[in-house]
């Protein structure tokens, strides 16, 4: 986590990270769910880790699928 | 053994349900949407595939606005007791089940207003008293999709046309008819509709929820309960955002597991395959039941207007002697009574004595059938 090479995508619930997941599979981006890191929030949940180099394909699909989420976080 | 109590529990499951119950027990376990581990995570992914298959059944287009509860009762109580206030007016008709009725009754007495308007039950619904019975304060429409006790099917679409035009909600109870009639909540102008996991979509008891349409604001929708979501855990507040807003407290992902593979299975099969093979065997047993002296069915009689549930009584015996020799005499399992729907009853003229039930399933045969109208011929004979 600390080698600079991935993005977290924090959201609401772990319904919305299910739901995020999928669209994220269909454009081909690997994801990971990942326990919320403590340092980036306090919330007890998952949230989806991505390689960063794909943060801005992600950062679109959330956008078209008009999901919300908390933020994109490199870590 | 003949089982003809579908319409209470649909059994036997297809095989693929007990499996996917015991690979969850045996293989995840864990609880969804709580901690990030490999096992939680993929009881998480086990809910939200439930959600993806309910969501497909019915057509309903967002998955997070499907709600998880114990059954069709709890998602019909949290649409009524979630968005109806005092001073507010709802309608329903008058073949509605207990699980309606009963929460309209008790918001009466904390000031919501009910009208019920006639229904038959052959499953006519008079669209014309619907509409005039629409006040400036009435918010929502209530109604059955098929009735539990004579299997008759109302006309849910023309109702959540008239809701669209006069800007109202339609709820509808499908628990007697999601999974084995097609359902398309955006065709039929549905926003709210409660479903069953136990009964056509041959998921365990325990299962079954609300699905929450886009007309439907969740701000404007108070939960059942508050409590633990796995969400927002910094904060005191219930979350607003559906579908934690309603999904308090750990859910049934071993019963959802179940769901999950029962939906699939009526997937893979498709609702028409099950529609038409519980219909031709509605069809023989109506034409059966018919031509039996002293029968008397309630109802459509007509399998293209009902579901595969048959309601009937044979002259000269109570129906809880019926039940019992069907039961003890011919190892045939069905329901007999007012099927928690006084309000159907008295509709049909069957209140108090009631009826007896036959429902069935994808399961049912038409042997059964043939034996099941045998014993029943048996028995109306010797009552003559």
């Amino acid at each position: 986590m600390s080698g600079g090479e991935y993005a977290v995508i924090l959201v609401h619930s772990t319904s919305h990270a299910m739901h995020l997941e999928k669209l994220l599979g269909r454009r081909g981006i690997p994801c990971k769910m990942i326990p919320v890191p403590r340092q980036i929030s306090s919330d007890c949940g998952v949230c989806i880790r991505i390689p960063r180099v794909h943060a801005g394909a992600a950062r679109e699909t959330v956008e078209t699928a008009g999901i919300e989420i908390q933020k994109i976080v490199d870590v | 053994m003949i089982y003809f109590d579908n319409a209470a529990t649909s059994w036997p499951k297809p095989p693929c349900v007990a499996e996917a119950i015991t690979h969850y027990l045996t293989e995840v376990g864990a609880s969804p949407g709580r901690s990030g581990h490999r096992l939680a995570v993929e009881a998480a992914r086990t809910v939200y595939g439930a959600r993806e298959a309910v969501a497909e059944l019915l057509h309903a287009p967002d998955p997070l606005r499907v709600v998880f509860g114990a059954n069709a009762t709890e998602g019909l109580n949290l649409a009524l007791n979630g968005l109806l206030r005092p001073g507010d007016h709802a309608i329903t008709g008058s073949m509605e089940h207990n699980s309606v009725m009963r929460p309209l009754r008790a918001l009466e007495r904390q000031g919501v207003e009910v009208t019920v308007v006639p229904c038959s039950g052959e499953g006519s619904l008079d669209l014309a008293a619907l509409e005039a019975a629409i006040r400036p304060s009435t918010r929502l429409i209530a109604l059955t999709h098929a009735s539990n006790v004579t299997g008759a099917i109302f006309p849910v679409a023309e109702a959540g046309r008239l809701a669209r035009r006069r800007d109202l909600l339609l709820l509808v109870d499908a628990a007697q008819t999601a999974g084995a009639y097609p359902i398309d909540v955006r065709a039929d102008a549905i926003d709210l509709l409660a479903f069953t996991g136990h009964k056509s979509l041959y998921g365990p008891m325990g299962t079954g929820g609300l699905v929450i349409g886009d007309r439907v604001d969740a701000g404007l929708l108070a939960p059942l309960k508050r409590g633990g979501t796995g969400s927002r855990s910094e904060r005191e507040e219930q979350p607003e955002f559906l579908p934690d807003l309603c999904e308090s407290g750990t859910l049934n992902a071993v019963g959802l597991a179940g769901l999950a593979a029962g939906v699939r299975w009526i997937l893979a099969q498709g609702v028409a395959h099950i529609r038409a093979h519980e219909s031709a065997l509605t069809a023989q047993l109506l034409a059966g039941l018919e031509a039996i002296p002293g029968v008397t069915i309630h109802g459509p009689r007509d399998a293209g207007r009902q579901t595969a549930t048959v309601s009937f009584a044979i002259a000269g015996l109570e129906v809880s002697e019926i039940g019992l020799r069907l039961d003890e005499e011919y190892a045939i399992m069905c329901r007999v009574g007012l099927h928690c729907a006084p309000a159907a009853h008295r509709t049909m003229g069957t209140f108090p004595a009631g009826t007896v039930r036959f429902g069935l399933g994808a399961f049912s045969t038409k042997e059964q059938v043939a034996a099941a109208l045998e014993a029943v011929a048996a028995l109306a004979g010797k009552a003559r």
